[in-house]
């Protein structure tokens, strides 16, 4: 084995023309070139005015054109736009009136916060019993004692109604790839893109056709937290052993039966995990479209950052957190669910008690709420807030830790941070190209190298090339960063079980907070800077490093492990010159998504004074300026698709020489 | 011999690219060079057979022989690429979909390897399954099931799932789900393969049972040569996807076509196949006063044989005296020429 994993490298890795000394060779070939190049040439550090594409004008002109003039058969763009948002807009009025603002057509309040916390509790209960009820319960009553509960109530209201379209949408369109193979070839490099499409990217193109609000979050939503759906759809269904769907046919079942009553019940723990990932990355949406107008939780927390009230910001914090963790506990419990032997031997009470109970409180709670107001929703003399008390207590301990904090992220900063960012803004652009073309060529994926060379043209010829680096060295110190951390601890993992359980609930942890969340501690520690935006993005990227290292060393066969003990090496050599080196694969995997999420994050961090690509789509949102808006969400994207397109390339194409099957 | 229920013809499934066009490349007939050459898979090659009504087929082969593919065209889970097959006289190939599934409903009953029970239905659903997919209404399905599930010995466990279940239970309920259409021909697509040996050999005592009970048409694959002579009134041996031998377990064993079926056959338990009348000579000289039958295994008469000191009279069904056998005889087949 430890022969297979070293030996097959040297040989038909590279394209025949190209082996290891000589790339060597090519890329300090291409370095110097593009470097003397810059010298004779000032456009190749910085692309000509002159020649810039103005194609952020055309598409801030062609917005306009389609907003006001537009026609597709003989009706107005607009008009069709103003269809679609009022047809979007009545659900999430409902959920509204049924949440926060009372059912002015019924006549009715809105439910009252007795009667949703104790709905959810009996749905906790339900679902996981009296742990998960608590959890619930004590979550919810945060919510209401802390004066948070319209912020939340009018976040859950989008909540409520993306996830259930984003399912939907996923399921459907995760169904009809797996049946017709020209969806399949069409729909799946999408999804392949989407997944490397951070937040940020979504929102401008929405925001360009509807007002801000709601029905933009919920758009942008839906077409975010939809891929996962999908994706889980596609993998339940192909992975539905043959046996069952025989068995299905054997039994008489049409092809709608097959679907229906055998292939998706059999796949139901993959689809709830699609359930479970939609309903995450609805909340992290969600509250991300803050920068949309999304009211709610997500606006609260922004505007409290933005004006460095922390205490504040933590309260909104937790809420967020807690809804979090709520809402995965729920979708995953109800995922692993047990089913009840005995229902049938039960009396109709026993059975449906938790419905019984919750419509007596209810109905009670309503007719509480006419005469006392605070069943309805408590008053804010009636809440707590501990925000001042908390300002005060962070500005003692950063006052304590200061002297020691301040140098550090000083010296951080000047020695590496603004280094690096200076060598990613003097680096001229044909350098950049010129590397990752021949990567891309070393591959030798032709597409991969057309579509690389096509996005890197994106922006250099748009004039993006500067905001473009500032957010490539911020991802790619934050990723050294998080590599750095992740690996060794994800090794550590794979040395000690009692190690690995916890940092996996830590890493599971992590990933249910919402990212915009990690942006709290950044700022409480280290004011807006830049190294509190590096800061913000590594918990949070961290964790695939971390993750993927853990599976892939745990997944290697223990018969090389034993192999290589007898052939005498020592815990150290079999790490380093066995282990290692198969797992190399999957590692590079977690590097991708740890860079994915990188990206994602530092878009997020232009909330607290980044400025990079994020800074100029949030900017552009808030000005209407269409064009610059969506390029630069474009742009995002675009360095995403790249690096994951070159490692996944390269992480397949190493898997495929040590004999793994995909 | 009784009525053909399913009757193949030079049936052919091959995988590939594009196997018509591959088939007729080769004028229907595709050598293994063929094959070779243009990188096409034959599964299933020019294989022909009939199934009687009443009897136990077994068809056996190791891994990759084809007789999962054989299987799967007479029940048209995979359409074979050329060939014709025949179930009680009507033309099977020509059967749309919606007769497929009739037929499927109510005429066929299928046990699977991995038992393929749906994970989300506990045993009774399982097993009514088939029943609901007929339209039958629910309660009369629900008692049919009961029905089946009692049968297969299961009753008490109705309500479990699946995953709660043992192997040896879990095809249990596959058993009794493919028995409650009461189809006309049962296909077992080596039911017994992935339980322990103490629980297959139970399984197939259980087997047994239920045959005698519903004496039902049955196609049934296997890898396990011993099972085959076990079970089978018929065994077809394959090899390479070509239907090397097709005949009584006696048969093969007396007779084999070819050095693979007499490999197969050398390590059978030949006292279990081999019948008194196969190995008999002419009386002759003085006999003891005990007879055997004719039609008994040599392992059944074994001891008394053994124990006498003259050789056995044979008789037949009408007691009348057809040949004798000795100790010899007997002992050849035990341990003589395998030795």
């Amino acid at each position: 084995m430890t022969d297979q994993a070293g030996g097959s490298t040297s040989t038909n890795f590279l394209p025949d023309s190209l082996k290891g000394h000589e790339a060597k060779v090519a890329y300090v070939a291409i370095i110097t070139l593009g470097v003397l190049l810059s010298f004779v040439w000032s456009g190749a550090t910085r692309w000509p005015q002159e020649w810039v594409l103005p194609l952020e004008g055309w598409i801030t002109d062609g917005i306009n054109w389609l907003k006001r003039e537009a026609h597709i058969f003989g009706v107005q763009v607009k008009d069709i736009t103003r269809a679609i948002g009022a047809t979007l807009k009545l659900p999430i009025k409902w959920a509204e009136y049924l949440l926060f603002r009372g059912m002015k057509p019924l006549g009715l309040g809105p439910l009252p916060w007795v009667a949703v916390t104790a709905g959810v509790a009996l749905l906790g209960h339900w679902i996981g019993g009296i742990r998960l009820a608590m959890l619930c319960l004590l979550s919810f009553l945060y919510l209401s004692f802390f004066h948070l509960w319209k912020d939340s109530m009018q976040t859950m209201a989008v909540v409520l109604v993306a996830v259930p379209l984003a399912a939907l949408i996923g399921l459907g369109l995760g169904i009809w790839v797996t049946r017709s193979k020209r969806a399949a070839k069409i729909i799946s490099p999408i999804f392949d893109l989407m997944q490397a499409t951070p937040h940020m990217a979504y929102l401008a193109p929405v925001a360009a056709f509807f007002a801000a609000g709601p029905v933009t979050a919920l758009i942008a939503t839906v077409v975010f937290a939809m891929p996962p759906m999908a994706r889980c759809t596609i993998l339940g269904l192909q992975t539905v052993p043959s046996d069952i769907l025989e068995s299905g046919k054997m039994s008489g079942c049409t092809q709608r039966q097959l679907l229906w009553k055998v292939a998706l019940p059999s796949a139901k723990r993959t689809l709830m995990l699609g359930l479970n990932q939609v309903v995450m990355q609805t909340l992290a949406m969600v509250v991300i479209a803050s920068i949309a107008g999304q009211p709610g939780l997500g606006h609260k927390l922004l505007y409290s950052l933005q004006q460095l009230r922390i205490g504040l910001a933590i309260e909104q914090g937790i809420a967020i957190t807690l809804l979090a963790i709520v809402l995965d506990r729920l979708t995953q419990g109800f995922a692993y669910r047990e089913v009840d032997h005995f229902a049938a031997t039960k009396s109709f009470l026993q059975r449906n008690w938790h419905w019984i109970a919750f419509i007596a409180i209810l109905i009670v709670s309503y007719v509480a709420a006419e005469y006392f107001r605070e069943v309805k929703i408590l008053a804010r003399k009636q809440t707590f807030s501990f925000a001042r008390e908390m300002n005060d207590g962070i500005r003692e301990f950063n006052k304590i830790a200061y002297p020691f904090l301040n140098p550090f992220k000083e010296w951080m900063t000047t020695y590496v941070l603004l280094n690096i960012r200076d060598f990613f803004l003097w680096l001229p652009w044909p350098v950049f190209v010129g590397t990752v073309a021949l990567a891309a060529w070393r591959l030798g994926k032709a597409p991969v190298l057309w579509l690389c060379l096509a996005l890197m043209a994106s922006f250099i010829v748009t004039g993006f090339w500067v905001e473009t680096m500032q957010t490539t060295y911020l991802v790619l110190i934050s990723g050294i960063f998080c590599v750095l951390i992740g690996v060794p601890i994800g090794i550590w993992c794979s040395r000690s079980e009692r190690v690995a359980n916890i940092t996996m609930s830590v890493c599971d942890t992590l990933q249910t907070f919402p990212s915009f969340i990690y942006l709290i501690p950044a700022i409480m520690l280290f004011n807006v800077s830049i190294f509190s935006n590096v800061i913000a993005i590594i918990p949070y990227a961290t964790v695939p490093a971390i993750r993927y290292t853990y599976l892939g060393l745990k997944g290697i066969s223990p018969v090389t492990i034993e192999a290589a003990k007898m052939n005498g090496a020592t815990p150290s050599q079999s790490l380093w010159k066995v282990e290692l080196p198969i797992a190399v694969p999957e590692i590079m995997l977690g590097i991708n998504q740890t860079i994915m999420m990188a990206l994602a994050m530092t878009a997020i961090t232009a909330l607290i004074g980044s400025t990079d690509l994020g800074q100029e789509v949030v900017r552009a949102i808030s000005t209407q300026n269409y064009g610059r808006g969506i390029l630069c969400g474009f742009f995002i994207a675009a360095l995403g698709i790249i690096a994951d397109r070159l490692i996944q390339a390269w992480a397949s194409e190493r898997k495929k020489q040590l004999g793994f099957n995909e | 011999m009784s009525d053909i229920k399913i009757s193949c013809r030079n049936m052919w499934k091959v995988f590939g690219a594009n196997p018509h066009a591959f088939m007729n490349r080769h004028n229907g007939a595709p050598t293994d060079e063929d094959f070779k050459a243009e990188g096409y898979i034959g599964a299933v090659r020019d294989v022909s057979f009939d199934v009687h009504e009443g009897e136990i087929l077994m068809i056996m082969g190791l891994s990759g022989s084809g007789k999962s593919t054989v299987i799967r065209c007479l029940t048209r889970l995979n359409d074979p690429t050329s060939g014709t097959m025949t179930y009680e006289g009507r033309d099977l190939l020509a059967a749309n979909e919606e007769e497929l599934i009739d037929l499927r409903r109510h005429n066929m009953g299928m046990v699977f390897q991995n038992f393929g029970l749906l994970p989300h239905r506990n045993v009774l659903e399982n097993v009514a399954f088939p029943l609901e997919m007929q339209g039958m209404e629910n309660s009369k399905r629900i008692a049919r099931a009961k029905e089946m599930v009692d049968l297969v010995g299961l009753g008490g466990r109705e309500t479990y799932f699946p995953g709660e279940l043992s192997g040896g239970q879990q095809q249990r309920v596959g058993i009794a789900r493919s028995l409650a259409v009461e189809p006309d021909i049962w296909f077992l697509d080596e039911p017994f393969s992935a339980l322990d040996p103490l629980i297959r050999a139970e399984m197939q005592d259980e087997f047994i049972r239920l045959q005698k009970l519903l004496n039902k048409t049955i196609v049934f694959i296997t890898h396990d040569f011993e099972e085959a002579t076990k079970l089978a009134d018929r065994i077809g041996i394959m090899k390479d996807g070509k239907m090397v031998q097709m005949d009584t377990a006696e048969q093969l064993v007396l007779n084999p076509a070819d050095d693979y079926v007499a490999k197969f056959a050398k390590n059978a338990p030949h006292e279990r196949i081999i019948s008194v009348g196969a190995v008999m000579k002419p009386a002759k000289g003085k006999l003891a006063t005990s007879t055997v039958p004719k039609s008994a295994k040599i392992g059944d008469v074994a001891a008394q044989v053994l124990d006498s000191d003259l050789p056995c009279a044979v008789v037949d069904d009408a007691g009348k005296k057809v040949g004798m056998i000795s100790r010899k005889m007997i002992s050849e087949v035990l341990f003589g020429e395998r030795a």
